[in-house]
């Protein structure tokens, strides 16, 4: 037993033997390994020192951009060797797709005779909200929404394509007709604190023609240095004394045409035929305008914050249904006649100092003895259906910019109504402007 | 005769077809400036143009139909940014009616955002400040690192639209930095004696420009940016200057010099009409002559001041 114990032992010793030399084996291996990574390692400290002698020695002569390129293209190696961002940007950051809002306040006051047309001496005329934005590649959207003492509406709310090809832009909406100049002005932007008589007679007063549709444009071929440009609308129908659908045929149209020429660099004319044609609000048939619109415009670009000068004229005829019975002018049998009521304006503006601006306007223009007016008069009708009779105005301004934001309008005007009556009021406007509302176009 | 008629056709619709049947890239750029240093880059391989004159206020342009015609064909739109055409500018590109050159096309390219952009409001900004800029100050092309920057963004949108051409680009960047370069040791060479000197400026128009070239703003003529100057603000700047001994006023082309020469008068001093772009007068016709013009300007009037 103790033999075959000592023959064991004996035969195992080769084994141990060779089981030691393997583990000697591995420790210099090892010892190797771990000089080679030790060299490899200094190496490479080496070589991060020479970097960043490199790097201290460039930072001068070469500073970061402080903006980065629009699009980079991310780098995997760029990406490893920068701080990772972790998370997403903060909630506040969604706010940046919210569209541009805008408030502007219309306060209008009055003194003296309105004459048989009553306007408040003070309100909140008109405040009007606007959202305008960006919808995506192919399309932006402007909203303006108007809060008056008489109610809300959506003065606009358009869709406008901007990238369609062959030049058209198409909007798509409600909007304001492009029937000559001021019909498509909103409020704060007219350079007087009221409409001219002749859009109040013809083409539906402070609203205007102001409806649900399609409107398509496009910009010419013209003469080297001219602008032509031409536009095509088409609308429900339905415009407060201008318009009246009373079924899905009783479309409304409006084509508009303007040539603008610049004269010289501080010089320019603007010129517009205006077209339309919808269901009269006052018989059973048609109502037709016309329009023919000029615009001077002077402003020297060295002293543009300084001078100047816009005079303005709008000449439009209606040819205009109506009939004798205000109350039901569609029953069948009511008779009906034409009329061709005329009017025009012509008005100018001159900024004289970085704030102050005068200007002038005078008004005529004809109407139906018997159709609603803007504002309405208590006065009765007591001539024929058929009649016409002429409204004639002069006013004088004053316009005082606080700032760029704000505005203070002084108006005198003096109106002579068909059925006899004369006003002289003192008109006066503090317009306000509050948020980020988009320029209007020229 | 017919073929007469019909080679003028021909000849005019190939005038017509202009920039881009030779295959140039057609860019239109709000100010000046930017257009000046598009054409660096750019050379004969571009045409460009301006909407904004040298001479008028950039603030203030009037949007224009014939703009329209000119942004309609444009290929690529440069902008300064930073509100500064905010009342102008989107109306015309909306009707250009030009896909490319809407914001957020490839097409559409906002200088600001490649440039250092001083004046960053902080905390609550409102309109009781003035015609602020949200963003920031709008006149950073004043600083000749900012042009160095914008030509520099102009070189890779050039290569990346007409890659063909890409090396030409690069290298009329290089050699636009190279002459900037040596430009620019001349300028602070010549406004290293004045480093520090306190001026008055109308609006804010100037601070790349004074921060870069070492000079000291330490009041504005306009009470706020856009708001015109007021008596008691004049007799503030008045008593500002005497007390802090300052003499020169730097005043843009188009503001009104009456308020800022009555203050000039006061205190025995002088207004000095700095050209901030490109254009503003005749001789300034490139971005090197900018500030060539405004520094010699600079240098022959503080010298008067020794």
């Amino acid at each position: 037993m103790r033999f075959s114990g000592l023959m064991r032992a004996v035969g195992l010793m080769p084994a141990v033997w060779f089981a030691g030399s393997l583990v000697a084996q591995d420790n210099t291996e090892l010892l190797n390994r771990m000089k080679a990574m030790e060299d490899r390692i200094k190496a490479l400290e080496a070589e991060v020192q020479t970097l960043k002698g490199q790097q201290a020695a460039a930072a001068p002569v070469a500073p970061a951009p402080v903006a980065p390129p629009p699009a980079p293209v991310p780098q995997v190696s760029q990406e490893m060797a920068a701080p990772q961002q972790l998370g997403g940007a903060g909630g506040a950051a969604a706010k940046a797709l919210n569209p541009d809002i805008s408030v502007i306040g219309d306060f209008l006051g009055a003194v003296g005779n309105p004459a048989n047309r009553y306007t408040p001496s003070l309100e909140m005329h008109e405040s009007e909200v606007g959202f305008q934005e960006i919808i995506d590649p192919y399309a932006r959207a402007d909203f303006f929404i108007s809060f008056g003492e008489r109610g809300v509406e959506v003065e606009e709310g358009y869709l406008t394509f901007t990238s369609l090809p062959a030049g058209l832009q198409v909007k798509v909406g409600k909007m304001r007709a492009a029937f000559g100049k001021v019909n498509a002005m909103h409020n704060h932007v007219l350079p007087w604190t009221d409409r001219p008589l002749v859009n109040q007679n013809l083409v539906g007063g402070e609203d205007g023609i102001d409806d649900a549709g399609l409107s398509l444009s496009r910009l010419l071929p013209a003469p080297k240095g001219f602008f032509l440009e031409g536009t095509a609308q088409l609308y429900r129908g339905d415009s407060d004394g201008v318009y009246a659908a009373r079924k899905r045929t009783d479309v409304s149209t409006v084509e508009h045409l303007r040539l603008y020429r610049d004269l010289n660099e501080s010089t320019n004319l603007d010129l517009g035929g205006s077209f339309s044609r919808g269901k009269s609000p006052f018989a059973d048939a048609w109502n037709q305008l016309y329009g023919f619109d000029a615009t001077l415009h002077w402003k020297p670009l060295r002293r543009a914050v300084y001078r100047s000068f816009i005079a303005r004229s709008e000449v439009i005829w209606a040819r205009t249904a109506v009939s004798p019975a205000v109350a039901n002018p569609f029953a069948p049998g009511v008779p009906r006649s034409i009329i061709t009521p005329f009017g025009y304006y012509v008005s100018a503006d001159y900024q004289f100092r970085r704030r102050w601006f005068i200007g002038a306007r005078f008004d005529r223009s004809q109407r139906g003895a018997c159709q609603p007016t803007f504002p309405s008069t208590t006065t009765p009708c007591n001539l024929p259906f058929t009649s016409l009779v002429q409204d004639t105005g002069g006013s004088l301004l004053v316009t005082y910019w606080p700032s760029e934001f704000s505005q203070i309008r002084g108006q005198l005007r003096r109106t002579r109504y068909g059925d006899s009556s004369t006003t002289n009021e003192l008109l006066f406007q503090f317009i306000f402007s509050m948020g980020a509302h988009g320029a209007h176009p020229f | 005769m017919k073929s007469n008629r019909t080679i003028a056709v021909l000849a005019a619709l190939a005038a017509s077809a202009g920039a881009h049947a030779a295959g140039k890239t057609n860019v239109m750029s709000a100010t000046e400036d930017l257009a000046a240093i598009a054409r660096e880059i750019g050379g004969d391989q571009i045409t460009v143009d301006s909407i904004a004159k040298g001479y008028q206020d950039p603030h203030f342009v009037e949007p224009k139909p014939s703009f329209i015609l000119k942004l309609q064909k444009a290929d690529l739109l440069l902008v300064v940014g930073l509100q500064l055409e905010i009342g102008w500018l989107p109306p015309l590109i909306t009707q250009s009616r030009n896909g490319k050159i809407q914001p957020g096309g490839l097409g559409y390219m906002d200088m600001s955002q490649y440039c250092q952009i001083l004046e960053i409001p902080q905390g609550q900004v409102t309109r009781a400040m003035g015609d602020v800029h949200p963003l920031g100050n709008p006149h950073y092309w004043l600083d000749p690192d900012n042009g160095r920057r914008i030509a520099k963004a102009l070189a890779d949108k050039f290569s990346s639209m007409q890659p063909a051409s890409a090396a030409a680009f690069a290298a009329r960047y290089a050699d636009f930095d190279k002459r900037l370069t040596e430009a620019e040791k001349g300028w602070q060479a010549k406004m290293a004696p004045y480093k520090g000197r306190k001026v008055v400026t109308y609006h804010r128009s100037w601070p790349n420009f004074c921060e870069r070239f070492g000079l000291n703003v330490v009041e504005y003529v306009e009470p706020k940016p856009g708001i015109p100057p007021t008596p008691n603000h004049t007799l503030d700047v008045i008593n500002l200057m005497k007390r802090e001994g300052v003499r020169l006023i730097l005043v843009e082309p188009y503001f009104d010099l009456r308020a800022p020469n009555k203050i000039a008068q006061d205190v025995g001093g002088q207004v000095l009409v700095l050209m901030p772009s490109v254009g503003g007068v005749k001789e300034i016709t490139n971005y090197f002559q900018l500030f060539d013009y405004d520094i010699n300007l600079l240098v022959n009037t503080f010298q008067k001041y020794q």
